[in-house]
């Protein structure tokens, strides 16, 4: 564990609240979501929206507008969207106020597993956000739209999601980083 | 008065993706690390947000809607399409680093590999899209359950189900803090 701990007390963890308290933050952020604009939490039917405007100048705006998906879940700065942007803002500003703002493109414990390579990092994380998004489109919602707010209203799509995506991930985590069998160097 | 909706909700949405955003940040769960380590069992963050944002925000949910102060927003479960994609996601959150909303929280905190996956996000949309006719047809067809939730199911109050859940989170956690994941 001493990895563990000397990864907590870096840099980028400073001005880290209790974990239970930030999810009773967000429990309680539902409650207002659910009174005050009748809208759960979600995060990808956005960026589908927003995937839309980016490829109508490559593929051209009729065929967008034509496109089965577009035309139900078409770009707009509507409450979704701006939802999104302020959640980049809200990390940006926390972070900042935190003083733990970084620039980062090689995470220490993907470092450790793969080396110092850039190219590789991005390559992955493209295709791991392709998937993801694909992946949350297919199933109606990601973490927060299904694993949070579908599984707080105990919704069978909720749950469902939360416990394949979590086994998917574990055999994945096992297959990307050998086995439960630690490869971080100086753990037992 | 509620729900808000047109101008008004627009700058709330602001105001409340604000909330979230300063939320996983300070959780950390905006750290590539954090999150890849909760799939290798070595640190459980991601369950101790998720357990008491679902716990919590559920009892409070169901005591609203109770006072008709909310209403139910229960999507329908296909189930065909929900266990796939999941399982698509399970893969790409591992890859990434991150879910769809921790990545745009993480770019606000410097992640540039989270600026790369967001392009790879919207990648992955584009494609969702040009194969969504197949996937409607083929995939979010079969299984249609419609907006159905555990305790129709499996005919067991909603709020013994919550208090099982505080039950199983509370043994989790435990076990989970006696071992310092």
């Amino acid at each position: 564990m001493t990895q563990q701990q000397s990864v907590h007390s870096s840099g980028r963890l400073a001005g880290r609240w209790s974990p239970y308290i930030v999810g009773i933050g967000i429990g309680v952020l539902s409650w207002v979501v659910f009174v005050v604009v009748a809208a759960p939490l979600g995060i990808t039917t956005s960026i589908g929206q927003i995937a839309g405007g980016v490829v109508s100048p490559i593929v051209g705006a009729d065929t967008v507008a034509a496109n089965a998906y577009w035309r139900t879940n078409a770009m707009k700065l509507d409450y979704g969207t701006l939802f999104l942007i302020g959640t980049f803002f809200g990390a940006l500003a926390s972070a900042l106020v935190s003083r733990t703002f970084k620039f980062e493109s090689i995470p220490s414990v993907w470092q450790e597993r793969f080396g110092s390579s850039k190219t590789r990092r991005f390559i992955v994380a493209f295709i791991g956000g392709a998937l993801a998004m694909y992946g949350a489109r297919m199933a109606g919602g990601c973490t927060s739209g299904n694993g949070i707010s579908q599984s707080l209203q105990l919704a069978v799509v909720g749950w469902t999601f939360l416990a394949v995506m979590f086994v998917s991930g574990m055999i994945t985590a096992a297959i990307v980083y050998g086995g439960s069998r630690s490869t971080v160097s100086g753990e037992k | 008065m509620f729900p808000i909706k047109g101008e008004g909700a627009l700058l709330l949405a602001i105001v409340f993706g604000f909330v979230f955003g300063w939320l996983l940040q300070r959780g950390k769960v905006t750290n590539y690390n954090v999150i890849v380590n909760q799939f290798r069992l070595k640190d459980f963050t991601v369950l101790k947000v998720m357990f008491p944002a679902i716990i919590v925000g559920g009892i409070g949910v169901l005591a609203l809607t109770n006072m008709e102060l909310a209403k139910w927003h229960v999507r329908d479960a296909n189930m065909l399409g929900t266990i796939i994609g999941a399982a698509i996601f399970g893969i790409g959150m591992v890859l990434y680093g991150y879910c769809p909303g921790t990545g745009i929280a993480a770019i606000g905190t410097g992640s540039i590999h989270a600026l790369v996956g967001a392009a790879g996000m919207i990648f992955g949309a584009i494609l969702y899209a040009f194969s969504f006719e197949w996937v409607r047809a083929n995939i979010l067809s079969v299984g249609k359950l419609g907006k159905v939730t555990l305790p129709q199911i499996m005919h067991i109050p909603a709020w013994t189900l919550y208090g099982a859940l505080i039950v199983i989170a509370i043994a989790l956690f435990v076990w989970v803090e006696k071992r310092g994941r």
